[in-house]
């Protein structure tokens, strides 16, 4: 006898319970969690330590590196400037998950920690889709990417809180229209926080240091 | 990249649904696949043999059905496609919102089970 059995669950079901997991103990440690995200080699490590150099007087903070390849370079930086730091090797998968995360979670000294930032894997599609559990996700985008990348990967600036924009200092070099960049933002996603900055020079990174302590704060 | 996991987890909710109504076997799944959702049909299907091998979902036939993107402006609540113009294409306005092409979800699967009377 042929039967139609009505499902309707998301298949993502059982990433997005354990992330809601993850959320609950961070919450319950007083941690906030941030998820950072970008294309490969628009910053993001560099941006860490930029807001580690900036917080490290008022914060703990503590890294989970997420990297394709089994490398501890990401990692290695952050534990050289004294912070806690976790590599996950993904094994080839293109975004982390909420299972990775977890198993971050459970080898960092959470209660000696304030602040959790997570280095997704640099990709602009997959991570988008893959919710781990932190407070508020970012992109961190850069001049030399190009001024079209809100056009051609939407998903992933539609979810955001913030956006990094790197690298201010190589727009005299780069043909880099700042307006168009802007409006793609904008229409994808109006709420979103703009933080144009170098980590280079460290121009502008005072605003990005205050927003993340008033999110700290509530 | 990520479609054996998904593949996998699409697996793992059949076979509990169909395990519920007493199934003997999983003939065809219907899954709802949003333009946004980063998901290859293909790719899907791919590795959708080699998951399911050996269960009471071998063999099984998937159907997916694919929702447009689609965009409404803020504004004038004009509706539009995201390819078309990310702004709203009738008054330029940059206030627009998601509507469709997000989803992702097994909607049902269809089963054989056993007629009553004829169980051990």
């Amino acid at each position: 006898m042929k039967q139609r059995v009505p499902i309707v669950e998301n298949i993502l079901n059982a990433n997005d319970e354990l992330a809601a997991k993850n959320q609950a103990l961070l919450d319950e440690k007083g941690i906030l969690g941030i998820n950072v995200l970008a294309s490969p080699g628009s910053g993001k490590t560099s941006v860490i330590l930029r807001t580690i150099g900036l917080l490290q007087d008022q914060l703990k903070i503590g890294v989970i590196e997420g990297d394709t390849a089994p490398v501890t370079i990401d990692a290695d930086k952050i534990t050289a400037v004294g912070m806690p730091a976790v590599q996950i090797n993904t094994g080839g998968n293109c975004h982390l998950d909420a299972v990775q995360v977890a198993s971050g979670l459970h080898n960092l000294p959470l209660d000696e920690i304030d602040l959790l930032i997570v280095e997704n894997v640099g990709n602009l599609i997959c991570p988008a889709s893959f919710k781990l559990g932190t407070h508020f996700n970012i992109v961190i985008a850069s001049v030399p990417e190009g001024d079209d990348k809100p056009y051609k990967y939407p998903n992933i600036y539609r979810g955001i809180d913030a956006l990094i924009l790197n690298k201010m200092d190589l727009l005299p070099y780069i043909d880099f229209d700042l307006d168009y960049f802007m409006a793609g933002i904008t229409t994808l996603n109006p709420q979103a926080k703009i933080f144009p900055l170098s980590c280079k020079t460290g121009e502008g990174t005072e605003a990005w240091r205050d927003w993340l302590l008033t999110r700290l704060k509530r | 990249m990520h479609e054996l996991m998904v593949t996998e987890n699409i697996l793992e909710i059949a076979m509990r649904y169909a395990t519920d109504t007493k199934a003997t076997r999983i003939t065809d799944l219907y899954l709802v696949i949003g333009e946004l959702a980063s998901i290859v049909d293909d790719s899907v299907q791919f590795y959708w043999d080699f998951v399911s091998e050996g269960t009471m979902a071998a063999g099984a036939t998937l159907h997916f059905r694919r929702v447009p993107a689609q965009m409404q402006c803020q504004v004038c609540q004009h509706t539009y496609s995201p390819g078309e113009s990310l702004p709203c294409p009738a008054c330029a306005s940059t206030h627009s919102r998601v509507i469709a092409g997000e989803e992702f979800f097994l909607e049902a699967i269809d089963v054989d089970q056993e007629p009553i009377g004829e169980s051990k």
